[in-house]
């Protein structure tokens, strides 16, 4: 019982990363229709504003080495200039094309951020510490749960719940909600439609901000292809859990990481190799049975 | 000669490749090499532009066919001597001998056609964006299982002993194959269909087209194709990883077909030239080139990036791509069948 309860806890605090990303680049789906790839280059670019800027092999701290209080902003408001700039050079100009080629654009954009991180900081990968008593185990009866998983759940509720009030009671937030549901429809009504998918940007890039931050914690090093499996199973989590379903993006984002994470547990060790190849055709047979995902969205039914 | 003019597009096509190809005469070997490599992926992309260009669905998964071809080819024609020892999964009669060419090539076209058409009936009836997603998992899936499936492809380490066949002539009559078969799909009823369930499929599937099985027609002739491309790689480069096949080389190749235009066949042809031209260039510039003493070049990784910036800058001043959707046709000749608008907006059927 125990381990199985000790692999589930690896499972949620996986699954809440998951549901980080998924989150924010399902913010993106639902009002813009846009399914953001660079959002994994967002993580990137978070995750290498810790340290100065040079092609060494030693990294150092920079940003990283700030008191937390300090740091913590700072990292995300590095990130959200980088989201907002994406917005306004690539797919500002791009507002009224088709869902395809704003996917192919953003590709694009994951690219360009991608070879540029590899152009200024070089291509080996970095080691960073960044919090040592990260590690540090607490005892819950007789589980051991490593301090940052805790750190991880916390955070994540914390910011679900942030985002749910925020979408719920404030008066920008109920108008993004309006422009996820319709967006000429919201024009119409007066919702300025750049400021809300500014904003949609900007908090995408708050959650990249954190989920860059507990990632480097837990690898204790950079890449610059670091956000890309992430972007991967989150983009997997957006589609299993439902497109443009907020909800849904959370249930993905905890379905996959469980998944992931059991497969990881409970494979016959010959085949554990193979995990992402049955964690992937676990998801086309989630789509097959339900091609709309667990919590479909109601904006996305098409109408004729 | 009417018949040839109705159908100008596709020779053209060949004709200016075949031009192309006449460089390789005078040309030294790095010549050779750029020329071959740029008439697979004129193969791939073709490919890439049937089941995209035509259904307007983006698929990633189409390299990881080229994956299976290329295997596949391996799998036929590299050394016994070292099949034996290092595939021992393989079946006896491959590990034995040492097959033609053309077998090599048969199997890269027919082994992606038979994994597409049982990929194809299970994600096609999933609407646009998810289907595209699938392929994607499809992309991963077939990354993980030959990257750790030791007994038959040799892992992570490579299969060596695969003869070099394929140069620049053998690739361009390939690319003439692709683009011929391309355009037939293209003119077909299928491909007609298709196309009318990609410009309005609710208004297609009202005139009795069946989207579903169109597209399956157009995924498996299109992983038939880019299967048939990765084997001629394989015969190319002589040796063969997994690391290739993947999230780069998808870009690349959709980034041609997006810069030449997804809706026509020209503009996959146009935008694998127009590709190879703009990395070749800036290859020869982060090389550097000497002016008056001082050796001027760009940084290493300007390639990809100006890649990148070329292709954001295409889709946002000119989205249908430098061929504008349209197909390649003498001034003089006939007005080619009407081009179809490409992925223009359509009005949102959401909202």
């Amino acid at each position: 019982m125990i381990p199985f309860l000790q692999n589930l806890v690896d499972a949620v605090s996986l699954g809440s990363i998951y549901a980080l990303v998924a989150l924010g680049i399902g913010l993106l789906f639902g009002i813009l229709r846009l399914i953001n790839f660079a959002h994994g280059d967002f993580i990137t670019v978070g995750a290498y504003a810790l340290i100065v800027p040079s092609a060494d092999v030693t990294a150092r701290l920079l940003i990283g080495g700030w008191p937390w209080p300090v740091m913590i902003p700072t990292i995300c408001l590095i990130v959200i200039v980088a989201a907002l700039l994406t917005d306004a050079l690539v797919f500002r100009p791009l507002r009224r094309a088709s869902p395809p080629s704003l996917m192919i654009a953003s590709f694009a954009v994951s690219y360009i951020i991608q070879n540029g991180v590899l152009m200024a900081y070089g291509a080996r990968p970095k080691a960073v510490d960044l919090w040592s008593g990260a590690n540090s185990q607490i005892l819950i009866g007789e589980l051991r749960v490593p301090m940052l998983q805790l750190v991880t759940l916390v955070v994540t509720l914390m910011l679900m719940g942030g985002l749910t009030l925020f979408l719920k009671k404030t008066p920008y937030g109920i108008q993004m909600r309006a422009a996820a549901e319709d967006f000429r429809m919201a024009q119409y009504l007066g919702v300025r439609g750049n400021l809300v998918i500014g904003l949609a940007f900007a908090i995408s890039g708050v959650l990249a901000g954190v989920v860059s931050l507990l990632t480097t914690t837990q690898s204790g090093s950079l890449s610059h292809t670091m956000g890309v499996p992430l972007a991967l199973f989150a983009f997997v989590a957006v589609v299993v859990g439902g497109m443009g379903s907020l909800v849904g993006a959370v249930v993905g984002g905890f379905t996959i990481g469980l998944i992931v994470t059991m497969l990881q547990a409970y494979l016959p060790p010959d085949l554990r190799a193979f995990r992402d190849a049955f964690a992937f055709a676990f998801v086309i047979l989630v789509l097959l049975v339900r091609p709309s995902g667990l919590v479909p969205a109601r904006s996305a039914i098409e109408r004729v | 000669m009417r018949l040839l003019a109705r159908h100008q597009t596709p020779l053209l096509l060949i004709l200016l490749l075949g031009l192309i190809a006449t460089v390789s005469l005078v040309g030294g070997d790095a010549v050779q090499v750029t020329l071959t490599e740029m008439f697979i992926r004129v193969v791939v992309v073709v490919g890439l532009s049937v089941f995209i260009g035509n259904s307007g669905i983006i698929s990633f998964g189409q390299v990881g066919f080229m994956c299976i071809g290329a295997y596949a080819a391996a799998w036929a024609t590299a050394e016994p001597s070292f099949k034996q020892i290092m595939l021992q999964g393989l079946p006896v009669v491959l590990q034995e001998n040492q097959l033609p060419f053309w077998a090599a090539i048969l199997g890269a076209i027919l082994l992606p056609a038979v994994v597409s058409f049982g990929l194809g009936l299970a994600i096609m009836r999933l609407s646009g964006t998810a289907a595209s997603i699938a392929t994607f998992a499809f992309l991963i899936i077939v990354n993980s299982v030959y990257a750790n499936w030791d007994s038959v492809t040799a892992g992570v380490s490579s299969i060596v002993g695969i003869p070099t066949v394929v140069g620049p002539w053998t690739a361009y009559a390939f690319a003439g194959l692709a683009i011929l078969a391309a355009y037939g799909f293209q003119v077909s009823r299928f491909g007609l269909m298709l196309r009318a369930s990609r410009d309005d499929e609710v208004a297609a599937s009202a005139s009795a087209v069946k989207v579903v099985r169109m597209r399956l027609v157009a995924f498996v002739l299109s992983a038939a194709i880019t299967g048939m491309g990765g084997g001629l790689y394989a015969q190319f480069l002589g040796i063969l990883t997994v690391d290739p096949f993947y999230l780069s080389l998808s870009f690349i190749t959709i980034a041609m077909l997006v810069v030449g235009g997804q809706a026509s066949l020209t503009g996959a042809v146009t935008g694998v030239v127009a590709v190879t031209a703009v990395v070749e260039v800036l290859r020869l510039l982060e090389r550097g080139i000497a002016l008056g003493g001082t050796i001027l070049a760009l940084p290493a990784g300007s390639q990809e990036i100006g890649l990148g910036l070329v292709m954001a800058l295409i889709l946002i001043f000119r989205p249908n791509g430098l061929s504008r959707g349209r197909e390649l046709v003498l001034p003089s000749g006939r007005p080619a069948p009407a081009a179809p608008a490409g992925l223009s907006p359509r009005p949102e059927a959401a909202s």
